[in-house]
């Protein structure tokens, strides 16, 4: 009996894994509940992660279809400035230099379009009547939604197309019935609507017609008061800083060149703004899922004394007991996580799907999802599990 | 032949105002084969010298030897793997784990041994088989009937043939058709080897015993072959 030495008390992992697991099955309500605490805040911190990706693919596929190669010269409109006008040269200056690939010019027309002669004139519509070149639409990489645009139609002929909101204030969606607007006093055929153009919303609420029509049937100067260029993608800043002495040589200052792609920029970036809100919020919903899963292993420590005390007896060192109850912890938050990740990557396909963008979860966000719930539950089961391994053996037998 | 258990002296003082003094100097000893019973009114300090002849609680002056270890110097660590290879323990609430089976129960009792599962379980299932409950090793112990499941704890003791088997009021919370049997198997038990020591209230129980020990106010009263049925 004597003199054998005692080999240390040893456990194998499995076991370890079935003993944690005891408590889970026992109490699967309570293990259900607090696993969905964890669940909600990975599987929202995955939504955030797989929606903000996907709609930022969805802005830079658009940014890559419509070019970044668009700017906008307009009169400046600044204090002091008045209604400034480009001088009529402009369009010709801007088409000499070099990398710029397309011009194309609009003015405004002073007049009013509506659906009959019958309307009272101050129920403009807000919409505008624009005179534009044939090639704008090839320049925007617009494309009409119904009919045609005025590249195709006879010169001379007054015709009106129509922006997508302007076509929908007027109430015209037919083009068969061959209708007709009272623009500036007079009846216009319309022969197109078009689709929403991305980079130029203000065109969508205009009626367009050419130049030509415009100066002859409704009074216009032809001066522009905006040109759409096309330039080289790899010059577009050189270009940008010497348009305005090229279309104002005396007055620079009352040019300003915008890029449009630059809303698109900015959305992208106010809403990763919003993407770091939600992740906040979602890690706020994590933590919340910690302290459940804190507080429940607290009180499954308080219940199961009487088993720790058994353990103990069996044999089981303390630190069998603290692993037993944080492999518990870490059990109830995997769990969690799983789900947490299933449920976001299931949210974010459900609501690319609906935006009709290309799902894109990040890696990270599922990887990091587990390591964020196996993170959590490790903190929160650390305290109880040293409580449990700290309690003495004959205290924890001495509870029935 | 050293004696399984061995003590010196052992003084046990619960603090708190007044302090409690739970042991007062037991000197005692227990030789391989014994079948003791520790008799004594509630409060004389039965408990107690149950869990520190466990080496669940340590004594706070005092000398034990458990299977030829002196405790003392011992680590917790330590403590716990001498627990795991020489001491059984039967406890009053038989303290099963009711999710499981009686087969897993009674395998637990090998959990810490550092066994592979499958002779964990090979040897829990002759152990069932060794105390009459072959036709009830699946079920889960919340099925069992208290005679049955005390049956499961002291296969659970026993399964990895320890030199010391600690039996706290193990028919306190038994009928007595079920307590007869349980002390029967006790009985067997030690018949076949294994040294017991169980603490009881039932005066028939210690007089069937060959050697009682009775505790009073934390010291040894009586030690040696029960005379008649003493109350």
């Amino acid at each position: 009996m004597n003199g054998n030495a005692l080999t240390p008390s040893r456990m194998h992992f499995a076991d370890l894994l079935r003993t944690a697991g005891v408590g889970l099955r026992t109490r699967k309500l309570r293990t259900g509940l607090s696993a969905l605490g964890i669940m909600i805040g990975i599987a929202s911190l995955v939504a955030v992660l797989g929606l903000s990706e996907s709609s930022k693919s969805d802005l830079l596929s658009q940014l890559d279809r419509l070019g970044t190669n668009l700017l906008v010269v307009q009169a400046g409109q600044g204090i002091g400035l008045g209604n400034a006008e480009l001088p009529d040269t402009a369009s010709a200056m801007v088409g000499r230099i070099g990398p710029v690939e397309e011009v194309s010019a609009v003015g405004g027309v002073d007049a009013n379009v509506y659906r009959t002669d019958l309307v009272p004139a101050s129920r403009s519509g807000g919409i505008s009547v624009k005179a534009v070149e044939t090639d704008l639409l090839s320049t925007l990489s617009g494309r009409v939604a119904a009919g045609r645009f005025l590249d195709e139609v006879a010169p001379g002929y007054p015709a009106v197309v129509l922006g997508s909101v302007a076509a929908e204030r007027l109430g015209i969606t037919d083009l068969s019935v061959r209708p007709m607007v009272w623009l500036g006093g007079q009846w216009f055929p319309v022969v197109g609507i078009l689709a929403p153009i991305e980079l130029s919303p203000d065109l969508d609420r205009s009626a367009l017609v050419t130049v030509e029509t415009a100066e002859e049937y409704l009074g216009h100067d032809g001066v522009p008061s905006a040109l759409y260029i096309r330039t080289d993608p790899d010059w577009v800043d050189e270009v940008t800083g010497v348009l305005p002495p090229t279309v104002n040589p005396e007055n620079p200052d009352q040019v300003e060149v915008s890029r449009p792609t630059d809303v698109i920029e900015a959305k992208a970036a106010a809403e990763s703004a919003f993407t770091n809100l939600f992740l906040g919020l979602g890690a706020v919903a994590l933590l919340v899922g910690g302290v459940g899963i804190a507080n429940v292993m607290v009180i499954s420590v308080l219940e199961r004394r009487a088993e720790i005390g058994l353990r103990r007896a069996l044999g089981a060192t303390r630190r069998h007991v603290a692993v037993q109850f944080l492999l518990e912890a870490l059990l109830l938050a995997l769990a969690g996580g799983v789900g947490g990740v299933l449920a976001g990557a299931g949210i974010t396909a459900l609501y690319a799907r609906i935006r009709g963008w290309g799902l894109l979860v990040p890696g990270v966000a599922l990887w990091g999802g587990l390591a964020a719930a196996l993170l959590i539950g490790t903190l929160a089961g650390l305290y109880p599990a040293l409580r449990a391994a700290r309690l003495s053996p004959t205290e924890a037998l001495r509870t029935t | 032949m050293s004696p399984v258990l061995e003590m010196q002296g052992v003084t046990r003082v619960y603090p708190g105002t007044p302090p409690v003094p739970a042991l007062q100097g037991i000197d005692l000893q227990i030789e391989a084969g014994e079948l003791v019973s520790v008799v004594g009114p509630s409060g004389s300090g039965k408990s107690t010298l149950l869990h520190i002849m466990g080496t669940l609680d340590r004594p706070d002056s005092g000398r034990v030897e458990v299977g030829g270890f002196e405790v003392s110097r011992m680590s917790d660590r330590q403590l716990s793997a001498l627990r795991s290879q020489r001491i059984g323990f039967v406890f009053q609430q038989f303290h099963l784990l009711d999710a499981e089976t009686a087969l897993d129960n009674v395998a637990d009792g090998l959990l810490y041994s550092g066994r592979p599962a499958a002779e964990r379980r090979r040897l829990a299932a002759a152990t069932l088989e060794r105390v009459g409950l072959a036709h009830r090793m699946h079920q889960h112990a919340s099925k069992l009937s208290g005679g049955e499941r005390q049956r499961v704890a002291v296969a659970r003791a026993v399964v990895g043939r320890p030199a010391l088997v600690l039996a706290d009021e193990p028919t306190g919370n038994l009928d007595s058709a079920s307590s007869e049997s349980i002390v029967e198997l006790l009985e067997e038990l030690n018949a076949e080897g294994i040294t017991m020591v169980v603490i009881t209230h039932n005066p028939e129980i210690a007089a069937r015993f060959p050697r009682r020990i009775a505790l009073r106010d934390g010291r040894v009263e009586a030690d040696g072959a029960p005379q008649g049925v003493a109350s």
